[in-house]
């Protein structure tokens, strides 16, 4: 019996008047992959890196997404008690098992409780470290993996985003190299989630709201 | 879901006198047609990437066979499974052996036009899982007993009080005096609604926008979230694609996902673009253990090489409905099925046959706009005429419409009888409108007097007053 699949190739090799084993086709396919060559890169993608980092913010706060920038990582811990305080949340956040911010000194803020790993959706905030943003479109890349559950990423109302200023680049390709670099080519994360703002629908009468199924809120700290 | 495509005039009717229907549409033209302008024009380079993307898709559709080989093996290589669907029913099947092996009793659901397509919801639920719309337009419908009217905007048919009226009857446990009169306490009753459903089911359902070969990669473009929570709470990730989804690299899909959705809801990029690969990994917290691809042919694959190949490049953006006159007046239900607007009226007739679906791609003023504003240069009138010639050819138009052509084609034929027979015809036309701008009523017009008026002619045919023209430079340049 001939399987479905089978069945479907066949059908596509009929219509495009091909059979299995040309080359020529093949190498053209191989080719594409193995090269992966970027296309039209847009000019505002193309600045220096310090203008990527002020359009970055530039562009996620015109979606709705607020964002801070600080001159060092060690004063994270300070900074997310006090953006909890100013939004009357309580002095709780979930995040990955990254080492990157549990080697932060958390002791100047005793009563900040932190609890690592995934979340049920019982946290109302998550927290998590992007791998980078690309400034074109003001959009975050964050990679799952115990360091980045993909869950806090849309179970807690409010999403606090740490981003390190160096990693912010003006477009998707750059990332996606970094992704190649850390991966392996051909191999990816689980997700890769591109994140440009809060949750948002337009779903009753073209009106646009926030907090859709995802976070209502989302901050960003810049570091560095 | 049930084709009502061959009763497409009679939808179109029904829509045209429906008052609540005609308010939701304003909606349409009102906001998608600005927001794209806008997102279009701030990119400077917006047009060379729409040729860029139309050339990606291009090259795939030539080498698809090879490309679907390539991604399936990545597919493979990160632990999840690949199925192949020739038909509706096939794709059915399979999805119905996944729940049922994975004991599952509810499934959620991200958006997905191709699921409307094999009409898989019906099908759940008889076979006795508990299927939930999660994009809150899809459940919108999903309460109403309704389909989509738009692919991007599915409930852009339905107004806020009727959103309340069946929110009050479908959540029967919250108190009847709760107030839901601002979309925003709908919207907040919706997502408590739907978190416990997500957290409850078994089985997530997404579409994909894209499919990557070189990686094996399944993307979603939302802005709810819907999608993601959709695919990484339950133990079960099935994704159900066509097969024409395949992007070559992330490159390629950088490419096009930088005019998807300018186009489509004039963002600049959705809030959530989502690469999905394989299952989680074995160190990962959270997401799915199965991760399942359904390629569907459901007809595709015999598009290729045809006068239709183009249409598979489409990326179900919407432009083409939000900028279409007939779509803006009549709504999408009057199509008859999954896919309005331009886009549908090509589209059905190559899926379900020219024979259940000709009134769609006759429901065109050519106006044009839809290929003007399409991210994939997509021919979409000369499609809609093709498919007009192929439904005269099978003598599927009805009788007045073949003796016309035939009768209009005797005269073509024949030059010098068609001066002479339009020369009377526009002589005749003149006398009849006495002097008067418009005639009310003419000879073998009545299908158009009947809701307009037809201007009157000059007394001349356009050959005739083009020949006096050229006389009349002729002298005037001899007496220069």
């Amino acid at each position: 019996m001939t399987s479905a699949r089978d069945t479907v190739l066949g059908s596509i090799r009929k219509s495009l008047k091909t059979a299995p084993g040309d080359a020529l086709r093949a190498g053209a396919v191989d080719r594409r992959l193995a090269d992966a060559e970027p296309g039209l890169i847009p000019t505002r993608g193309q600045k220096p890196p310090a203008e990527q980092v002020n359009l970055f913010i530039e562009m996620i706060e015109a979606v709705n997404a607020t964002t801070e920038r600080i001159a060092d990582a060690k004063e994270i811990p300070t900074r997310i008690a006090a953006f909890l305080r100013a939004h009357n949340l309580p002095q709780a956040i979930a995040h990955g098992a990254d080492t990157r911010l549990d080697g932060l000194d958390w002791t100047s803020e005793p009563q900040l409780e932190r609890k690592t790993g995934a979340t049920s959706g019982d946290d109302l905030v998550g927290m998590s470290h992007a791998l980078g943003g690309a400034a074109e479109t003001g959009t975050l890349v964050l990679t799952s993996g115990p360091d980045n559950p993909t869950t806090l990423n849309f179970l807690p109302e409010t999403h606090i985003v740490v981003v390190a200023a160096e990693d912010i680049c003006g477009d998707y390709e750059t990332l996606w190299a970094r992704i190649r670099a850390h991966y392996g080519k051909g191999e990816m994360p689980r997700t890769v989630n591109w994140v440009t703002g809060p949750s948002r629908s337009a779903d009753i009468e073209q009106t646009l709201l926030l907090g859709a199924h995802g976070p209502r809120r989302l901050h960003v700290i810049i570091s560095g | 879901m049930e084709i009502r495509s061959e009763t497409f005039k009679q939808n179109a009717r029904v829509a045209l006198d429906d008052a609540q229907l005609q308010r939701a549409l304003g909606n349409v033209e009102k906001g998608f047609i600005e927001k794209r302008r806008k997102a279009a024009s701030k990119l400077d380079e917006f047009d060379d990437l729409r040729n860029r993307a139309r050339d990606i898709k291009d090259h795939v559709l030539e080498h698809l066979d090879l490309y679907l080989e390539a991604y399936e093996d990545r597919v493979t290589a990160s632990g999840g499974k690949v199925h192949w669907a020739l038909d509706a029913a096939s794709a059915r099947d399979i999805i119905t052996d996944i729940c049922h092996t994975a004991n599952a009793r509810s499934v959620t659901k991200g958006k997905t036009m191709i699921s409307e397509e094999i009409a898989l919801n019906d099908h759940l639920e008889r076979e006795g899982f508990e299927v939930v719309e999660t994009d809150l337009g899809e459940y919108i419908i999903q309460l109403r007993k309704e389909h989509p009217s738009h692919i991007i905007a599915p409930a852009v048919h339905v107004n806020k009080d009727q959103v309340e009226a069946d929110f009050r009857a479908h959540h029967t446990h919250l108190d009847p005096a709760r107030d839901l009169t601002e979309p925003e306490t709908l919207l907040a009753e919706a997502r408590a609604i739907l978190r416990d459903k997500f957290l409850a089911a078994d089985v997530g359902i997404t579409g994909a926008n894209f499919l990557v070969a070189e990686t094996g990669t399944s993307i979603i473009v939302t802005n709810e979230g819907n999608g993601d929570l959709t695919q990484i709470l339950p133990r079960v990730h099935i994704v159900l694609a066509s097969i024409e989804k395949i992007v070559p690299t992330l490159e390629d899909t950088s490419q096009i996902l930088r005019v998807l959705a300018r186009s489509a809801t004039g963002q600049e990029m959705s809030v959530y673009t989502t690469f999905s690969t394989g299952p989680k990994r074995p160190d990962d917290p959270d997401g799915p253990d199965e991760y399942h691809v359904i390629l569907l042919d459901n007809g595709r694959s015999g598009m290729l090489g045809s006068e239709f190949q183009d249409m598979l490049r489409c990326i179900r953006c919407g432009a083409c409905m939000n900028h279409c006159p007939v779509y803006h007046s009549v709504g999408g239900h009057a199509y008859g099925w999954v896919y309005p607007g331009p886009m549908g009226a090509v589209l059905t007739p190559s899926l379900i046959g020219v024979d259940k679906a000709g009134h769609l791609p006759n429901a065109s003023t050519f106006c044009g706009r839809c290929e003007e504003v399409c991210p994939m240069h997509i021919p979409l009138p000369k499609m809609m005429r093709h498919w007009r010639e192929r439904e005269f050819e099978r003598h599927l138009s009805p009788a007045t419409v073949r003796f016309g052509l035939g009768g209009w084609a005797f005269f073509a034929k024949r030059p010098a009888l068609y001066h002479v027979a339009t020369r009377w015809a526009m002589r005749s036309l003149k006398w009849l409108a006495r002097g008067k701008g418009t005639l009310t009523s003419a000879p073998l017009a009545g299908g158009w007097t009947k809701h307009r008026n037809l201007p009157a002619p000059a007394g001349k045919t356009f050959q005739q007053l083009w020949a006096e023209r050229q006389r009349q430079s002729g002298k005037d340049g001899a007496a220069a």
